[in-house]
């Protein structure tokens, strides 16, 4: 295999495997593991990134979170190979959840690969009253079991004693008794997942799948539960804390009020505090009134100012000022806050209880719950969010959350800039804003259920115990990811400042925007400036709205500006990760699809709003606009539950 | 009856999973034909919530309706 050849480039050691369930701390034993050396491998065919690291002369790989190995899911499917590849496998476990953790220790146990247990979060299952006997669970599985807690680095020196040595465990007879079954030509390893039925592996050495999965599975069940009640102790059994906090949050009568109050919370510290406060600071104060005039001057030590050089580096579109400005000054602040947020939810556990609240109301969008995740990862950052559709369990329930992120989901810099600019508009506009996106977002959703053919699959979803977040965790996050971002971002805003540049200093970007004239000034009622926000905007999307301020509007053009630009192409990132994930051919209808959709509903309100201005002087154009959305949503609704065909299953 | 009709706080037994890789991942989590399972939750017309040993899965309605159980007395 290609991969695994990249992985052990230069390592002469082993290749030492972390696998384990989600959630249960495996990147921080990664981390450890490793140092500071990591290395971010996208995996062929694939978008889920697959870490690697060294750890002396050992490669280190860390793995996505399972539940098992096989065939099941996108991620199974990665770690399984890895796991089939890998020399030492380290099994991370969840002491509170030993019975759902230790399934997937006695199946890599089967397999016969060497192995160590770290039995991590001790410390939470002691405050839990679970006892573990740790001699009788070594026994019992025959692999090394070392108890941890990672967050605090305790046992983790332990751990990297042990796995020198590591060692095959205790392998189920009836699993050891079926592998006499098939040729020896076949791995040890390959042997078991043959033997479970993985159509993928088996394929690969050329047999028919095995009958023995639920066997397998149903035996592997029984002795785990036989294991936990060997060595485990509850030593009392209260409430786990929290419990009530959880039936609140799922249950609609108090749910969404909480969900409602979260995001105001929410919108109070992005929207608010961070959008406006902490940006006008950095980017009116900061860059506006020390950064760029000192660029300026220092470049016009070097170069003349009025020079084509010179327009480039710090004019209107300047490489140098405005890739700063933007980056620093608007988006960083903007992409800490988003990426706190999101960490502050994960952390806590409250995302499943929000996707199991909202099951409900996605499956009328052919989505479950599950697609709550995405959509909310959207918010943050659509091309991140498109990636993680791969969790969701059909294709059909992924090709219809990609539309929705494509068209109507902005992303955390996009929309904190939206929210910036309608803080300048006051309510009326926000409430007639919030209504459109929202009414795209239903319709659409509504109608994709509709037309697209296939199944969709039911929720099926783990609730994690709600804990108080980890405060050191969720800042480590917030920083990586925010890092992430910019440096991902810097190059991309550079080279597209210095292609408008480019444009602008040869006159092309005026052509172009005289072009456009039909479609921006007659039809969407704009400057015909606003061309090179939509340029811009497929560049990047926040780059483009912000670029679309840039030059004075109207209250109602910027109304117009806003909503086409929400609706408008996704950025070059993420329109790469819909042609990856979706193929070109798709791809491109999405992309098309999305731009016209975006260019014919932004005219469309410009050519209403000034049709009840001209008509109706007396009236209010806003309020009648709104009513005008909100008769048009009924239409759609109504419309779609004539046509026949709802899919659903499982 | 079906998984969908429990109420809140029933303890009830597994009979029978149709869909065979709901099925597998349904043993993972702990949940197999058989088992003895606790309701913990129910959303009203949304996903039934139930407990095993420490966990807690939601389950959409559909899949619900679609797994067999027995009330356990």
């Amino acid at each position: 295999m290609q991969y695994n050849q990249t992985l052990t480039t230069g390592v002469s050691g082993r290749n030492i495997i972390l696998v384990g369930n989600p959630n249960v701390g495996k990147s921080l034993f990664f981390n450890y593991l490793t140092g500071s050396y990591v290395d971010v491998a996208n995996f062929p065919g694939t978008t889920i990134n697959v870490i690697c690291g060294r750890c002396g002369q050992d490669a280190v790989t860390d793995t996505p979170g399972i539940y098992g190995v096989s065939s099941f899911s996108e991620e199974e499917k990665i770690t399984r190979d890895i796991v089939l590849h890998g020399d030492i496998l380290l099994n991370i476990v969840d002491a509170v959840h030993l019975e759902r953790d230790l399934f997937l220790t006695q199946q890599l146990i089967d397999t016969g690969r060497p192995m160590v247990v770290a039995l991590n979060m001790i410390d939470e299952a002691e405050n839990q009253g679970i006892k573990i006997d740790i001699v009788v669970l070594k026994e019992l599985l025959g692999v090394p079991v070392i108890a941890t807690v990672a967050v605090e680095e305790k046992g983790l020196e332990q751990v990297r004693q042990a796995i020198n040595e590591a060692k095959s465990g205790r392998v189920l007879s009836v699993v050891e008794e079926k592998l006499a079954e098939l040729p020896d030509t076949i791995s040890r390893a390959e042997k078991l997942l043959v033997l479970e039925g993985d159509p993928i592996v088996s394929a690969r050495n050329g047999v028919e799948p095995g009958p023995y999965r639920t066997l397998f599975y149903t035996e592997r069940r029984n002795w785990i539960n036989k294991v936990v009640s060997m060595s485990v102790r509850e030593t009392s059994t209260r409430e786990i804390l929290g419990s009530r906090l959880s039936r609140w949050m799922i249950q609609p009568v108090t749910g969404i009020p909480l969900l409602l109050l979260t995001l105001f919370l929410l919108y109070q510290l992005i929207g608010v505090f961070v959008a406006q406060t902490v940006v006008a600071f950095t980017e009116e104060f900061i860059m506006g009134e020390y950064f760029q005039p000192l660029a300026k001057a220092m470049v016009g030590q070097v170069v003349a100012p009025g020079t084509a050089v010179n327009e480039i580096l710090v004019g209107q579109f300047g490489v140098i000022t405005m890739t700063v400005t933007y980056l620093i000054g608007l988006l960083l602040p903007l992409v800490l806050g988003f990426n706190f947020v999101l960490a502050l939810l994960e952390d806590t556990g409250y995302l499943p209880r929000i996707a199991t609240l909202l099951d409900r109301i996605l499956t009328f969008f052919g989505l479950n719950g599950q697609a709550v995740i995405p959509l909310v990862l959207g918010f943050g950052c659509v091309t991140m969010a498109l990636m993680s559709t791969r969790l969701l369990g059909s294709d059909r329930e992924r090709r219809i959350a990609t539309i929705i992120l494509a068209l109507t989901v902005p992303c955390s810099a996009q929309l904190a800039i939206i929210a910036t600019m309608l803080a300048g508009l006051g309510p009326g506009f926000a409430v007639v804003y919030g209504m459109l996106i929202f009414s795209v977002f239903i319709a659409g959703g509504t109608l994709l259920d509709k037309v697209i053919p296939g199944e969709s699959s039911s929720l099926w979803i783990d609730l994690p115990p709600l804990r108080l977040p980890r405060m050191g965790n969720v800042f480590k996050k917030t920083w990586n990811k925010s890092k992430e971002f910019i440096t991902e971002a810097a190059p991309l805003f550079a080279l597209g400042a210095l292609v408008l540049g480019l444009l602008e200093v040869s006159g092309i970007l005026e052509a172009i925007e005289n072009a456009l004239v039909p479609l921006t000034v007659s039809w969407l009622g704009l400057p015909k400036e606003a061309a090179s926000g939509f340029i811009m905007g497929v560049i990047r999307r926040e780059f483009g709205t912000a670029g679309l301020f840039t030059f004075p509007m109207s209250d109602i053009q910027k109304l117009v500006a806003l909503t086409t630009i929400t609706l408008f192409v996704p950025c070059i990132a993420s329109a790469m990760v819909i042609y990856k994930e979706r193929g070109w051919k798709e791809g491109t209808a999405i992309w098309v699809g999305v731009i016209i959709l975006a260019f014919i509903l932004g005219g469309l309100i410009n050519q209403l709003l000034i049709f009840f201005i001209s008509s109706f002087p007396s009236a209010e154009p806003l309020t009648m606009l709104g009513g005008v959305i909100l008769i048009g949503l009924a239409i759609i609704l109504g419309f779609s539950s004539i046509i026949p065909g709802s899919f659903r299953s499982r | 009856m079906t998984l969908d009709k429990c109420k809140r706080g029933q303890r009830i037994k597994i009979m029978n999973i149709p869909n065979e890789v709901i099925r597998s991942q349904a043993i993972r989590f702990g949940i197999s034909e058989g088992a003895v399972v606790t309701c913990e939750e129910v959303v009203p017309a949304g996903p039934v919530v139930v407990g095993m040993f420490k966990q807690q899965i939601a389950i959409g309605r559909e899949l619900a309706r679609s797994i067999a159980v027995q009330p356990i007395s």
